[in-house]
């Protein structure tokens, strides 16, 4: 497609009436895609939401308040309220959390945490605390939020007294990173593979249907469950990442090359790609400034639909103890806990957390998918 | 339609030929070959003579080229011999036929709740487009896609020891364990199968009322559909003669992609409620890389759901005439 885009264009609202504005302009496609991604107002606010947790992991020691790894004598402690009225009633223009009061109960012996209602922390932004690095780089210690003295649970605390929350942030780094590097890698497995198969077709291409569908026949999570077999037990966090990455991209990129085939299929006999052969342009070239940015725009759309399958299957697979393993910290890791009917019934605050992240991350991730399908066709109504 | 029952045949038969080589990577890939694992996997008490190590290693070739080693496996699996679980010191066989029919017996009544329930509320999300029901089921839907089984088993189990007391999990409940077969052990076993049924077919009835729905607003907005109503079709019969007609069949041949799913979500399922099927035996077979077993478990997975797609799909093109052969 050509990109034509007039300078002004470019940097003018939509017109009020879209028909008359087209008409007498040239606008990029992209263009026309983003304004018909813009009205899809879930799309964007899912976006945005991504935007802002994918930031969150990037800046994840400055977010959370403890280190994720630093244990204290609150163990199993529930999430705190913010609190702006205390208890006679005085209104605080700084909100605050209560301090734990812990007994236990006799006949099972488990903590029980109640507020205690005269320990008050002020919860202040851009407090010192534990120290971090940033980017692995920079050494700091300041806090986006935090108490000065006493302590904050906004999540509650695990087994050992870790924080919750700060273990859900840290735990995003791996659990999000897993979606994005792994779609990356079926992106080009499925182009490169889609491809060969549309341009060339015949035998190689019914070879590699045939392969394709085999995979998808075969139900996902045994396969991944075998596949993760092989990972060995004793290998370092970093090589366990990168295999259990591998694993996941090894079944997704099928229904990339299922797209991308179809798409090589039906542009091969387009009139512009004629006319460029017929002006003497290269395959390469051909591949590269025709048909490539042509099928890009259904590439993405799958490919936002895929990142939660990876999630999920992420998550799936830490959850049953054959993909990622503590110290690493993934919210697969953290649901772990959730294999004890006692954490379960007693402490949901341990499992309901990374449940919920996996489910809003998947839900965005679904809605950003659908926003871009609908756009990915500007000329549709 | 005989040709093209055995034009699909082929077909099948190469996807099986394909399955079987990825299972038999499954079995190569850990480190080490599985007769040095089974040795490793002995207790201290036991005697393996080097007849015995040498007799297995012929069995299955260990000591010849992948393609020979291959060749034998699958004459192996197909004269029904699917070699030993290490683990469990038996035949892979007998560990699977007592735990495939419960997958069966699970996934299959799955499969018929999801389109049971999606087609009817596919049909009235279309006809009543942007209704307050047709936002639920929308709402309904996305929650269904965006919560994984094992999550939806574990909140399951949470809600019902929490807020009804009950217990979730296993087959039975405790109190028919070990009671003899009786009604009352059968309905107890329905009921605990019934909540399976629900956590699994959740995301597939979820997925697929988005399919129907959105074939048959496709449908709805075809002229033919005009033309019959003006003239004077009750609103009824027309929707569910002509437009329902023609949607639902690429509803049903997504059952490919379905059945794979189903039987995912029951494996992972199974494992978080306890429920004995192949799926905690893939997992314990994973755990400690009893790779024969946790492969065949693969291999008959598939195989069933490949029979499974091709029996739809030549109910389909029985059912669809428009699909040519």
């Amino acid at each position: 497609m050509t990109q034509m885009v007039d300078e002004r264009v470019a940097n003018m609202p939509p017109p009020a009436d879209a028909a008359e504005g087209v008409s007498n302009r040239i606008i990029s496609p992209t263009r026309l895609m983003w304004w018909k991604f813009k009205k899809h107002k879930l799309a964007v606010a899912s976006g945005i939401f991504l935007i802002l947790a994918y930031l969150a992991t990037i800046f994840a020691g400055f977010v959370s308040p403890y280190d994720p790894a630093s244990r204290s004598n609150n163990l199993y402690a529930p999430p705190q309220g913010i609190h702006f009225k205390d208890a006679e009633g005085n209104f605080h223009l700084q909100p605050f959390v209560y301090g734990y009061e812990m007994t236990r109960d006799l006949d099972t012996l488990r903590p029980v945490y109640t507020t205690d209602t005269d320990e008050i922390y002020p919860l202040r932004l851009f407090v010192q605390g534990e120290s971090y690095r940033l980017f692995g780089l920079f050494d700091a210690d300041i806090h986006l939020f935090g108490v000065e003295d006493g302590y904050v649970h906004l999540a509650g605390t695990d087994d050992f007294g870790r924080d919750m929350l700060s273990r859900l942030v840290y735990g995003a780094q791996i659990s999000l990173s897993v979606g994005i590097i792994s779609v990356l890698l079926s992106l080009v497995l499925g182009l490169v593979i889609g491809g060969i198969s549309g341009l060339y077709g015949g035998m190689i291409d019914s070879f590699i249907q045939r392969v394709i569908e085999a995979i998808i026949a075969i139900p996902t999570i045994p396969l991944w469950l075998g596949l993760a077999a092989a990972v060995p037990r004793d290998w370092p966090p970093v090589y366990q990442y990168f295999a259990i990455l591998a694993v996941l991209s090894l079944i997704s990129w099928t229904s990339t090359a299922r797209v991308a085939r179809g798409r090589f299929l039906a542009l091969r006999e387009q009139d512009f790609v004629t006319a460029a052969k017929v002006y003497g342009a290269s395959q390469p070239r051909i591949i590269r400034k025709h048909l490539v940015p042509n099928l890009m725009s259904y590439v993405i759309v799958t490919l936002t639909l895929a990142v939660p399958n990876i999630i999920i299957g992420e998550t799936a697979l830490s959850f049953l103890g054959v993909g990622l393993k503590p110290p690493t910290v993934s919210w697969g890791v953290l649901l772990q806990e959730a294999q004890s009917v006692q954490i379960v019934q007693f402490y949901p605050w341990i499992w309901i957390g990374p449940a919920l992240c996996v489910i809003l991350v998947v839900l965005a991730f679904n809605f950003v998918g659908d926003g871009a399908r609908d756009a990915a066709d500007p000329f549709s109504r | 339609m005989l040709p093209y029952v055995a034009k699909r045949s082929v077909q099948m038969l190469v996807t099986v030929f394909v399955i079987s080589i990825i299972a038999f990577i499954v079995i190569q890939l850990p480190p080490g070959d599985f007769v040095n694992s089974y040795l490793a996997t002995l207790s201290g008490g036991q005697i393996v003579t080097q007849d015995a190590v040498a007799a297995l290693r012929a069995q299955f070739g260990l000591d010849d080229n992948l393609a020979v080693q291959y060749f034998k496996w699958i004459t192996n699996l197909l004269q029904g011999n699917m070699g030993i679980s290490f683990q469990y010191q038996r035949t892979v066989i007998d560990l699977l036929s007592e735990r495939l029919p419960l997958t069966l017996a699970i996934t299959i009544p799955t499969a018929f709740f999801v389109y049971a329930v999606s087609i009817p509320i596919g049909i009235y999300s279309a006809v009543r487009q942007y209704s307050p029901l047709d936002y639920v089921f929308s709402l309904v839907g996305f929650i269904g896609l965006a919560v994984p089984n094992f999550l939806f088993a574990i909140i399951m189990i949470y809600v019902t020891s929490r807020y009804f007391g009950g217990n979730v999990g296993g087959l039975f409940s405790p109190q028919y364990e070990l009671a003899p077969w009786s009604i009352g052990k059968v309905l107890d076993m329905m009921q605990n199968m019934s909540i399976a049924i629900l956590i699994i077919g959740t995301s597939g009835t979820a997925a697929t009322i988005r399919v129907m729905r959105g074939m048959l607003l496709d449908e709805l907005s075809q002229a033919y559909v005009e033309t019959a109503r003006a003239k004077g079709l009750s609103e009824w019969r027309l929707i569910m003669k002509y437009p329902v007609r023609v949607a639902i069949s690429p509803v049903l041949s997504t059952i490919g992609f379905t059945l794979p799913a189903l039987i995912s979500g029951t494996e992972i399922t199974a494992t978080v409620l306890n429920l004995p099927t192949t799926g905690p035996l893939l997992l314990n077979a994973v755990r400690s890389q009893d790779m024969f077993l946790a492969a065949s478990i693969i291999f008959v997975l598939s195989i069933l759901t490949v029979i499974g797609t091709f029996i739809s799909d030549l109910l389909l093109v029985w059912a669809d005439p428009r699909i040519k052969l």
